[in-house]
């Protein structure tokens, strides 16, 4: 058996460098003085500065916060309700046309979906003259949707595990089923909706494709000025921009596993 | 006590509702069930029909499928599209070539998830949390951005040809951006979590019984592995390679930033279908084309995660 165990610390010590050497890398050279990203010149803080004084991704920036908020609380709206009613509902007519479409957009290759909404937006706009043609509306829809599916994977994991019986409780004490979901269900499975929030808002800040296909001038997100100024080749201002944004999630997904731990802890304790 | 509860006019909205006839419970399940069904089954029936119709040079940039015309419905129904993909060598290679990419990649994922999957499981459970946590943290992380920063190391003076040159183990840089082994290595570091997590959620159930009981009779750790542990890990494993392959034979990213102008994959052919060439219907036809291909895997995946569901 000692073999075998140390093969596998050593695959999965190499796996996990191989996760992160990447990531770390970024970092390491966002604070290059050097324009060369991967030849070391020395300390700076310069491509920090040059980033926030580049009109462009500013405003790109904020496009896609403030899509990233919108959609990711639809998604988690839309996720919540077809969660509860996939798990606690019994049977109803369109149940496994909700749960295939639920699940679905998790796999679907991101072409496809991009293409396949925006098809729907022109299609909309000639028939019924709305959305309005295209831009922050039609990201947010898109984005609502394939977040609310990666939304449901949280929630729906959370709502399996949790005790039926304080349920059972409230109704037997006379709460209406709209008044058990929002003062029994909702408080229980909060954590996972926070989860599932993060989940969809940081999909949404970091998705191309599909804002590609459905946005329209002016709307330009982060990820697509990105993707312009990376396909010209490395530019350690995206260094930069990437280490505030893997820094923030980071410390964001931190605060909430602690915050999920401790609420765990204090339900343990009760 | 929460406070949405006591929202004024909520339980008097409730009963009006019910009066009319569209119980609470019908509404509750119309709100996810409409929004998908409008925001992703009926966007693939436009894409089908659109796959259906001509090309023009129009606002949108294709002939309706149905006019009247003398007080007639007039439907054209034009095939042309999916006999141009047929036709040209360019589509059919693009399929292959993505099938072919996401298959190898799939495997190496396997090859490399398998065991972190296998360790992690098999820690203590406060390892445990902390190994997943590892593995998913670069999930959350920008995708795009973790892509580029391959492009730091694989490029002709980046990271891993200076330090190879550095410890003289080569004599010249070794080219790696740019090429189909580079889309590898992207598709591979990208989708590692995406086999990783089910393969965990799998083996984390494993009976360590099983294991003892088979060592006990005699088996020796990698008979055990080949006889048991695989066999028993089977849903995880197909729940995770169809994880991985499903989303890598459509990717555009990986392959639009670190393949060269030689590797062709399906969703960069879409994508310059859509964009650089504005024809709408040959873009449709190319997905539904691909999401043919993708039935058979999807499936799978379907089944693995119900045997996987069955398991809990």
């Amino acid at each position: 058996m000692g073999h075998t165990s140390k093969f596998l610390k050593i695959t999965a010590m190499f796996g996990f460098i191989f996760l992160y050497a990447p990531i770390v890398s970024l970092i390491i050279f966002s604070f290059n003085e050097s324009k060369l990203v991967t030849v070391w010149g020395g300390f700076s803080t310069k491509w920090y500065g040059a980033l926030f004084q580049d009109p462009q991704i500013l405003q790109a920036a904020w496009v896609s916060l403030k899509i990233a908020f919108l959609s990711a609380t639809i998604a988690v709206v839309i996720g919540t309700i077809g969660s509860f009613v996939l798990i606690r509902f019994k049977r109803f007519r369109t149940k496994s046309l909700l749960s295939m479409m639920i699940t679905a957009p998790l796999v679907m290759p991101e072409v496809i979906i991009g293409l396949s909404l925006l098809l729907l937006f022109v299609a909309m706009q000639n028939l019924i003259g709305w959305p309005g043609g295209r831009g922050m509306l039609t990201i947010i829809l898109a984005h609502s949707t394939f977040g609310a599916a990666y939304a449901a994977v949280v929630i729906q994991s959370r709502l399996v595990d949790m005790d039926l019986s304080i349920e059972e409780a409230a109704q037997d004490l006379g709460a209406r089923p709209v008044r058990v979901f929002f003062d029994v269900t909702l408080p229980v499975i909060a954590p996972a909706l926070v989860s599932g929030w993060l989940l969809a808002f940081t999909l949404s800040l970091d998705d191309l494709v599909i804002a590609s296909f459905v946005s329209g001038p002016g709307a330009s997100t982060l990820p697509m000025v990105i993707f312009s100024k990376v396909r010209l080749g490395v530019s350690p201002d995206v260094n930069a921009l990437a280490t505030i944004i893997i820094g923030l999630v980071s410390l964001g997904i931190i605060v909430a596993a602690l915050q999920i731990n401790r609420s765990k802890k204090q339900g343990a304790d009760r | 006590m929460s406070a949405v509860s006591k929202l004024p006019g909520g339980r008097f909205l409730g009963r009006f509702l019910e009066k009319i006839g569209f119980g609470g419970r019908s509404l509750v399940i119309a709100v996810p069930v409409f929004w998908l069904l409008l925001f992703f089954l009926i966007p693939f029936l436009v894409v089908a029909k659109i796959s259906l119709s001509e090309a023009a040079i129009a606002r949108p940039p294709y002939l309706p499928l149905w006019e009247w015309e003398d007080g007639f419905l007039n439907i054209t129904l034009n095939f042309g599209n999916y006999l141009f993909l047929l036709d040209d060598p360019l589509y059919m290679s693009a399929y292959i070539e993505s099938v072919k990419i996401a298959a190898i990649s799939t495997f190496i994922t396997l090859l490399i998830g398998y065991p972190m999957a296998y360790l992690i499981a098999r820690s203590s459970p406060d390892n445990r949390n902390i190994l997943l946590m590892l593995v998913i943290l670069p999930f959350w992380t920008s995708f795009l951005l973790r892509v580029y920063a391959w492009i730091g190391f694989l490029k002709g003076n980046g990271i891993i040809n200076n330090l190879l040159l550095k410890t003289g183990i080569i004599d010249e840089p070794l080219i790696m951006l740019q090429t189909d082994f580079a889309v590898y290595v992207g598709i591979v570091y990208t989708y590692l979590p995406f086999m990783i997590l089910p393969l965990f959620a799998n083996l984390v159930k494993l009976d360590g019984s099983y294991l003892e009981a088979s060592a006990d009779l005699g088996a020796r750790p990698i008979t055990t592995f080949f006889t048991v542990t695989l066999p028993l890990s089977i849903s995880g494993i197909i729940a995770g390679c169809m994880l991985v392959f499903i989303p890598a034979v459509g990717e555009f990213v990986i392959p639009a930033l670190l393949g060269g102008p030689d590797t062709l994959m399906i969703g960069g052919v879409l994508w310059n279908e859509f964009f650089s060439n504005r024809d709408w219907p040959i873009a449709s036809a190319v997905a539904i084309v691909m999401l043919v291909v993708l039935v058979i895997p999807i499936m799978l995946l379907r089944k693995a995660q119900a045997a996987e569901a069955e398991a809990h």
